[in-house]
Parts: C-alpha cells; sequence; structure tokens
C-alpha cells in the first residue's frame, strides 16, 4: 500500500527556526504516499505544528526543500497550493453562514454558483449536516462545527488534507465517533491525510503510519503494530502505550540476546533492539501485558523476585503494581483466568518474560 | 396532564415552610437593594451634573419670560389682542406704564433685547422711548408715535405680542432659518439671513469627512497594532497615545505653525517645486485647516475601539481563508474585514459625535468657513447672550446625535459596538 518510491509528499532535510537560535525542526526526512493517512504524534512542543504549518505555507523551511507531488513547494503562496486545512478551533468564518463558509473556497475558484450549491450539499450531506445548511458557526455545538471543518477542508477535492488537532476539543465520546468517521471519509474520498494529535490512541486508531515526534526529530515512522510491538527506542516505547522500564548494562550480547545486568543486580535477557557495545547501559522495556506472574522461575524466560504492592481488579484483567528489582512501579496486567486469582497484596512472587517481549533500547536516564 | 395540575395547586415550600417563589423574592429583593445603594452616588452626580443642567436647558429652549416678566401690563393686553387690527389705546397705556416701571429698575434693556431678538433694531426704539416714558401724556397713542413714529409699525407690535408667549417655538424656528409670526404661523427666514441649516450641513460635512479620514488612516493602524508582535506594537501604540497625553491646544498651536502659509508644510511646496512662492496653499484658518487638526485630534478615537476589536480575531480565520485558495487581498477583504464591522462602527460613530460638537479647533483654526455649529452656540453664549437660541441650536444638535445613535442600532445594532 504504502509507495515508497513515488511519494505524494515529501520533507527532505528540513529544518526551522524561529528565533535563529533553537532548531524547532531538526533534519526532518518523511515521505507521504498518495492515499495515506499519516499521524504527527508527539509531545506538546516537539514541532508537529510546525511542520504542518510548513507543508500548509504558513511557515518557511528554514533549510532543506518540501516536495508535493514531485515539485519543490517552497516558493508556492498558500493559496496556490490547494491543500485543504482543519484547524485545532476549526477557524469558520462567524460571519457566514455553513453554507457560505463551504461555498467560499468554490467561489475563490470562480466555480458557477450552480455548482457551488450542488457541491455544498452534496458535502454536507457526508458530513450529515445538510439541515445546518443556514446557521452561523455561533449556532452549532463543538462537534457540529468541526464537521463543517472537515467538510470545508475536502469541499474543493484537494489531494491532501492536513488536520491539526481537529478532535482537541470534544469530548472523549464524541472524539472516538469522529475519528472513525474521519477515517470513514479518508477511506472513501482516496484523499492523503496528514494528521497531527498528542493522543496516542487516537493515532494509533487512524493511522496507515504513524511519526512519533520529540525534540524536532522523528523518533520512529512506523505503521502502528509495529510501532506498538517493536519500539526502536525509549521515548517511543514510553510513549506509546504502557511500558515498564528497567536501567542495566549490556553484558554480553549473542545471536540478537543481550544480557544485561540491572542496577539492582540481577541478570536478565533481553532482545538487543538497539544497544551499544559491551559496557554500555540500557534501558530494558515490557509491556505489562507481557508479563508472566509465576510462582517458580520456568526455562528459556528471564525472571524477577517481585512483591504485590497494590491491585487493581478491571473486570477483564487485574492490573497489579509490584516492587520489582528496587522498582515499586511496575504494572503488570494480569489476565483475568481462573487460575489467577490468588493474588494478595504483600505476597512475593516471580515475575518473567519471553526473551524477544523484553527490548533492550537506548540509554535514556529516567526523569 | 391532570397531574401536572395537582402537583401545580400545591405550592413548592422552602425548607423553613415559606412558599418558595415568596422566599425567592426576598433573596432578590435584598440582593437588588444592595445593587441600587451602590450605583446611587453615580446616579446622583450624573443627575445633578449632567441630566438636569441638560433639561433646564433644554427647557431654555422653548421658554423664556424676559419679556413677559418685565413688561406684565402690557404683556396682558397684548395676549388679548388679536395681533392683525391696529393697537388700540389701551395697549399704548399699558406699554407707558410699562416703560416707566422698567425704566426705574433700570430693566428696559433686558426687554428690550428679547424684542430686538425677534425683530432686530428694536432696541434702541425702547430706550429711547422709556427715556421719556414720563414725560409721555393721554393719550398715550399719539403721544407715543409722537416720541419715535417706528411704534406706528404694526410688526413691532407683532414681534412684542410674540415675545410676550413665555413658551415659544420662536427660538427653534430661528435656529432652523425660520421665523414663528403672528399671522402666518412659521415661515422662513429672508435669503440673506439664512445661517444656520447651512451650518448644520457644514457640521455634518466636516465631521463625516474627520470620520472618513480617520477611518481611512487609522485602519491600517489598527491593523498593525493587532498583529505586530508585541514590542513593535506596544512603541506603536505609545505614538497612537501620544497626542493623548499632550494638551489639545498645544497640539493646535503645532498645526498652526506647520500649516500657516509661511509654515512647514508650504516651505517644503515651495522648496521641492510644487508651488509657486506667491501661490503658497491655504491650509488654516479655513475648512481645509479644521478637518486637518480635527482628523488628527481624533485619530485615536478611531484606532482604539479597532484595535481592540481586530486583537480578537485569531490570525487563522485569515490562515484558513489563504488554505482554501483565497489570495491575500481576497481574504483580507471578504474574511478579515466583515469581521472588523463593530470595530468600525463604535470609531465611526465616537468619532462623529464628537467632531459634531468640536469647539476650540475649529475655533482656533477654523477662519471664516471652518467654523462649526458649535462655534455658533459659543458666540450665542458669550457674545449675544441668546441663551435660548444657544439651547435650541444645541437641541436640534442632540436630536441629530440621537437620531444617528438610533439608525445605527437598526443597522448594525448597539450590542455589537465594541469599545475596548
Ligand atoms: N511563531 C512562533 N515563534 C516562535 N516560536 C514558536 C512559534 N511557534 C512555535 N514555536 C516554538 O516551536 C516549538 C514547536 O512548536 P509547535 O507548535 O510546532 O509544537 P507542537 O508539536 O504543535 O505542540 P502542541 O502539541 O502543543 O501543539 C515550541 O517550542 C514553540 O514554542
Ligand atoms: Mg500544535
Amino acid at each position: 500500500m504504502v509507495q515508497a518510491n513515488d511519494p505524494f509528499v515529501s520533507f527532505k532535510g528540513v529544518q526551522k527556526s524561529y528565533d535563529g537560535e533553537t532548531l524547532v525542526v531538526k533534519n526532518l526526512n518523511l515521505d507521504i504516499a498518495s492515499g495515506e493517512f499519516l499521524t504527527m504524534l508527539g509531545p506538546s512542543g516537539s514541532g508537529k505544528t510546525t511542520c504542518l504549518m510548513m507543508l500548509a505555507g504558513f511557515e518557511t523551511a528554514t533549510h532543506g526543500d518540501i516536495e508535493l507531488g514531485g515539485r519543490p513547494i517552497n516558493n508556492i503562496p498558500p493559496h496556490k497550493r490547494g491543500i485543504g486545512m482543519v484547524f485545532q478551533n476549526y477557524a469558520l468564518f462567524p460571519h457566514m453562514t455553513v453554507g457560505e463558509n463551504l461555498a467560499f473556497p468554490l467561489k475563490v475558484r470562480n466555480m458557477p454558483t450552480a455548482e457551488v450549491e450542488d457541491k455544498v450539499r452534496a458535502v454536507l450531506d457526508m458530513v450529515q449536516m445538510l439541515a445546518f445548511i443556514d446557521r452561523k458557526p455561533a449556532q452549532l455545538s463543538g462537534g457540529q462545527q468541526q464537521r463543517i471543518a472537515l467538510a470545508r477542508a475536502l469541499v474543493f477535492n484537494p489531494e491532501l488534507v492536513l488536520m491539526d488537532e481537529p478532535l482537541g476539543a470534544l469530548d472523549k465520546q464524541l472524539r472516538e465517533h469522529m475519528q472513525y468517521e474521519i477515517k470513514h471519509i479518508h477511506e472513501n474520498l482516496g484523499v492523503t491525510v496528514v494528521y497531527v494529535t498528542h493522543d496516542q490512541s487516537e493515532a494509533l486508531t487512524m493511522s496507515n503510519r504513524i511519526a512519533v515526534f520529540d525534540d524536532g526529530i522523528i523518533q520512529q515512522l512506523a505503521d502502528p503494530v509495529t510501532l506498538y510491538e517493536k519500539p526502536e527506542n525509549a521515548f517511543v516505547a514510553q510513549f506509546i502505550g504502557e511500558n515498564n522500564q528497567m536501567l542495566g548494562t549490556v553484558q554480553s550480547v549473542s545471536k540478537n540476546i543481550a544480557t544485561v545486568k540491572l542496577e539492582a543486580g540481577d541478570v536478565v535477557k533481553a532482545l538487543a533492539v538497539n544497544v551499544g557495545a559491551v559496557g554500555s547501559r540500557t534501558t530494558l522495556s515490557v509491556r505489562p501485558e507481557r508479563c508472566i506472574v509465576t510462582a517458580k522461575k520456568s526455562a528459556g524466560t528471564s525472571s524477577l523476585d517481585a512483591r504485590i504492592e497494590e491491585l487493581i481488579y478491571l473486570g477483564d484483567h487485574i492490573r497489579c503494581r509490584m516492587s520489582v528489582a528496587g522498582d515499586d512501579q511496575f504494572i503488570v496486567k494480569v489476565p483475568n483466568t481462573s487460575g489467577q486469582l490468588g493474588l494478595e497484596i504483600g505476597a512475593l512472587s516471580q515475575i518473567g518474560w519471553k526473551n524477544d517481549d523484553c527490548r533492550a533500547l537506548d540509554f535514556n536516564e529516567p526523569v | 396532564m391532570a397531574d401536572s395540575q395537582t402537583a401545580s395547586l400545591e405550592p413548592i415550600t422552602a425548607a423553613d415552610g415559606t412558599p418558595l417563589k415568596k422566599k425567592l423574592a426576598q433573596a432578590l429583593f435584598r440582593s437588588r437593594v444592595r445593587a441600587v445603594s451602590l450605583v446611587v452616588p453615580l446616579f446622583a452626580f450624573v443627575m445633578a451634573s449632567f441630566v438636569i443642567p441638560i433639561l433646564a436647558l433644554m427647557w431654555q429652549g422653548v421658554y423664556n419670560d424676559r419679556f413677559s416678566s418685565h413688561m406684565p401690563n402690557l404683556t396682558e393686553r397684548l395676549t388679548m389682542w388679536d395681533g392683525l387690527t391696529e393697537p388700540n389705546e389701551k395697549m399704548y397705556e399699558a406699554l407707558v406704564a410699562d416703560l416707566k416701571t422698567a425704566r426705574a429698575d433700570r430693566t428696559i434693556g433686558r426687554a428690550a433685547t428679547r424684542v430686538n431678538q425677534e425683530f432686530p433694531g428694536t432696541r434702541s426704539l425702547f430706550t429711547s422711548t422709556a427715556r421719556k416714558a414720563k414725560k409721555l401724556k393721554p393719550p398715550f397713542k399719539e403721544s407715543v408715535i409722537k416720541a419715535n413714529k417706528k411704534w406706528n409699525n404694526i410688526e413691532v407690535w407683532q414681534a412684542m405680542k410674540i415675545t410676550s408667549q413665555d413658551l415659544t417655538p420662536g427660538f427653534y424656528a430661528t435656529a432652523l432659518d425660520g421665523r414663528y409670526t403672528v399671522d402666518q404661523g412659521f415661515v422662513r427666514q429672508d435669503e440673506n439671513r439664512q445661517i444656520y441649516v447651512k451650518l448644520f450641513w457644514r457640521t455634518m460635512l466636516i465631521s463625516a469627512t474627520v470620520m472618513g479620514l480617520c477611518l481611512l488612516l487609522g485602519y491600517p493602524v489598527a491593523y498593525l497594532l493587532a498583529t505586530l508582535p508585541l514590542r513593535a506594537s506596544n512603541l506603536l501604540m505609545i505614538m497612537v497615545l501620544l497626542p493623548f497625553w499632550t494638551s489639545l491646544l498645544v497640539r493646535t498651536t503645532a498645526w498652526i505653525a506647520i500649516l500657516q502659509s509661511q509654515g512647514v508644510i508650504n516651505d517644503l511646496m515651495v522648496f521641492v517645486g510644487i508651488t509657486a512662492d506667491d501661490a503658497r496653499f491655504s491650509l488654516i484658518y479655513n475648512m481645509t485647516g479644521t478637518i486637518i487638526a480635527m482628523t488628527h485630534i481624533l485619530l485615536p478615537f478611531m484606532i482604539l475601539p479597532l484595535y481592540s476589536v481586530m486583537k480578537t480575531i485569531p490570525p487563522s480565520y485569515m490562515r484558513a481563508a489563504r488554505s482554501l485558495g483565497a489570495t491575500p487581498t481576497m481574504a483580507f477583504i471578504k474574511v478579515y474585514m466583515p469581521q472588523t464591522i463593530p470595530g468600525i462602527g463604535a470609531g465611526g460613530l465616537l468619532v462623529f459625535i464628537l467632531a459634531i460638537g468640536y469647539y476650540i479647533t475649529p475655533a482656533l483654526v477654523g477662519g471664516q468657513d471652518g467654523q462649526l455649529i458649535s462655534n455658533m452656540i459659543a458666540y450665542h453664549m458669550q457674545k449675544s447672550l441668546n441663551w435660548s437660541l444657544a439651547a435650541a441650536l444645541g437641541g436640534i444638535l442632540l436630536a441629530g446625535v440621537l437620531v444617528l445613535y438610533w439608525a445605527y442600532d437598526k443597522v448594525i445594532g448597539i450590542d455589537n459596538m465594541k469599545l475596548g
């Protein structure tokens, strides 16, 4: 599906600085295929909006090229780029009705009035808002405004649509509903979407690929499954989903399996993903649902002594906070199967995982 | 249906058993009393210093008892007179009697002035006849006319009949270049004595021009203020406010220095060669001077409301418009400008209303044709001492402003106005 050979949008060595002192975006290389849904995910201030603004033409790249359909667009003004955009606060024109808002991009393109009318109705129908055509934006709820903003960005058939945290202002339920709808529209229309969010579940639900941003750098660019299952560095492992991190020193590496001595003294085995030479420091990352609580050590797995500190009953699983290797924030999700109900606070047990489920990543000083 | 009816029969009660409605009313009453007591001092101040004086002045525009209070006997006779027949002996007798007392009380001047306002040139008639009043013998009609034959002119008597009425539309008629007469009611003033209506129009025209210029000059400045980075916009704001901190007189005098025919601008234009040395522009002591100086003085009143509106317009609207394909110009006209209409309305109204009543600047730099109606009002207050006419002129001006305000409310809506 993703064709890396003929990218539709391409960032080539893009850098951006606002003040001439710090780089907000550092050497961004990113290819986006036609029809792809790509999400930029990252903490606040990581430069996501800045990248989007450079693509839309509201900010200029300090260095590097941005190409759209194979042409460099650095010198093309925003109104000639033909990129649809959904803003975080929707930016619906308050003095125009919903219909006028939608007709705006068509009128500035000198489309005949009758055609404008048809097009506006068609796209309003698509977002199920036809009944609201004569309302002013102020008379709409947040979710309704969101749909109109989406419709307005799509009404002139752009090939590329940018969305900057479009669901940020909505409540959880509406947000999930809209995620589904946006995904649906994307699939039906086949437009390329670049989507910005700092909500990881949103990114996982909607995207073909996710670019995880931190500190102006793409930490990892991959599809949701890979991102969750195979994080390449400690930041991604930490940022996507829940994980337990342990710090240690590499003792030896053989056949991709590293032997790591933890700071508390225990020795465990882990998949060597992103580790330096023997003797370098590393961060081990294990997902809570990949940990196995057992009574005694078993072969082929690493195993540590653990003490149960807290139990939270969540129905389908039990969330278990434990002290492991000097860390009392170690989380384990125990599936609610009949054999597991004997857990008790204060009980001592063993905790283990398959060697492949524990990833040895770059060293990342915990904050 | 039946359920809700039975329920509504029993009043809902508060915790202590009193009906909820009564309890609520009590609570509201207390908070209302508190609110009222907070505004009472201000209300009293505004009443005493603003509303009452204005009402008193407005009253003067239609009420003037100068004549009737000093010429009581004659007033009585004039009321009975139909205003068309020859004045009879009784009226002359009353005239002589009143002239005598008025002369003794030294109030003859006041009554004479009042009639003179209605029929110019009659002041000396009263004072000279009053001087002779003691010696006049019956029959008074003949002796009075003998003393001064102008008394034979029925128009003098008609003017006295008009002025003897305390409650009169005469001043408003005068303020609108008309005259109120005994026989024909309202008539238009002679062509060469019509000044006020023309002056009202000129005031409107100058105010509208000043408003237009302020908008033209102020809009880009307000836009810069609202969009520049903080440091630059702060500096600009200081420059906008600087005129506020300078005395009006100093500013106006500065304009005199700059605009006069030997002033900076003319010197510059002669130097550059735009005009010959002997054909310098007259930029001051005329309408041009008034417009230039007033535009400068009123500019901040346009910029500040505009700025306060523009500041609330997030830049994302312009960005959205441009991402939708509008050129920067188009985005500005179609998306930005419509959102600034409340500011344009507020600034325009403010500048227009201030301009309409402007007084010092036109007086200093306006010359002959740069005078506004307010200068005429001041003239009647201070020089001609015809307060009633001044009040009538002021009343018309006030009515004009109220009409404007009403029209604004209809067209744009006062709620939409943003002053800061
Ligand atoms: N106009 C600007 N001038 C100067 N610095 C800016 C400007 N816009 C953004 N920055 C800085 O650039 C960095 C990246 O900002 P950006 O808006 O791209 O973050 P983001 O990833 O979109 O964050 P968020 O999730 O909070 O929206 C931040 O440190 C921010 O302070
Ligand atoms: Mg952002």
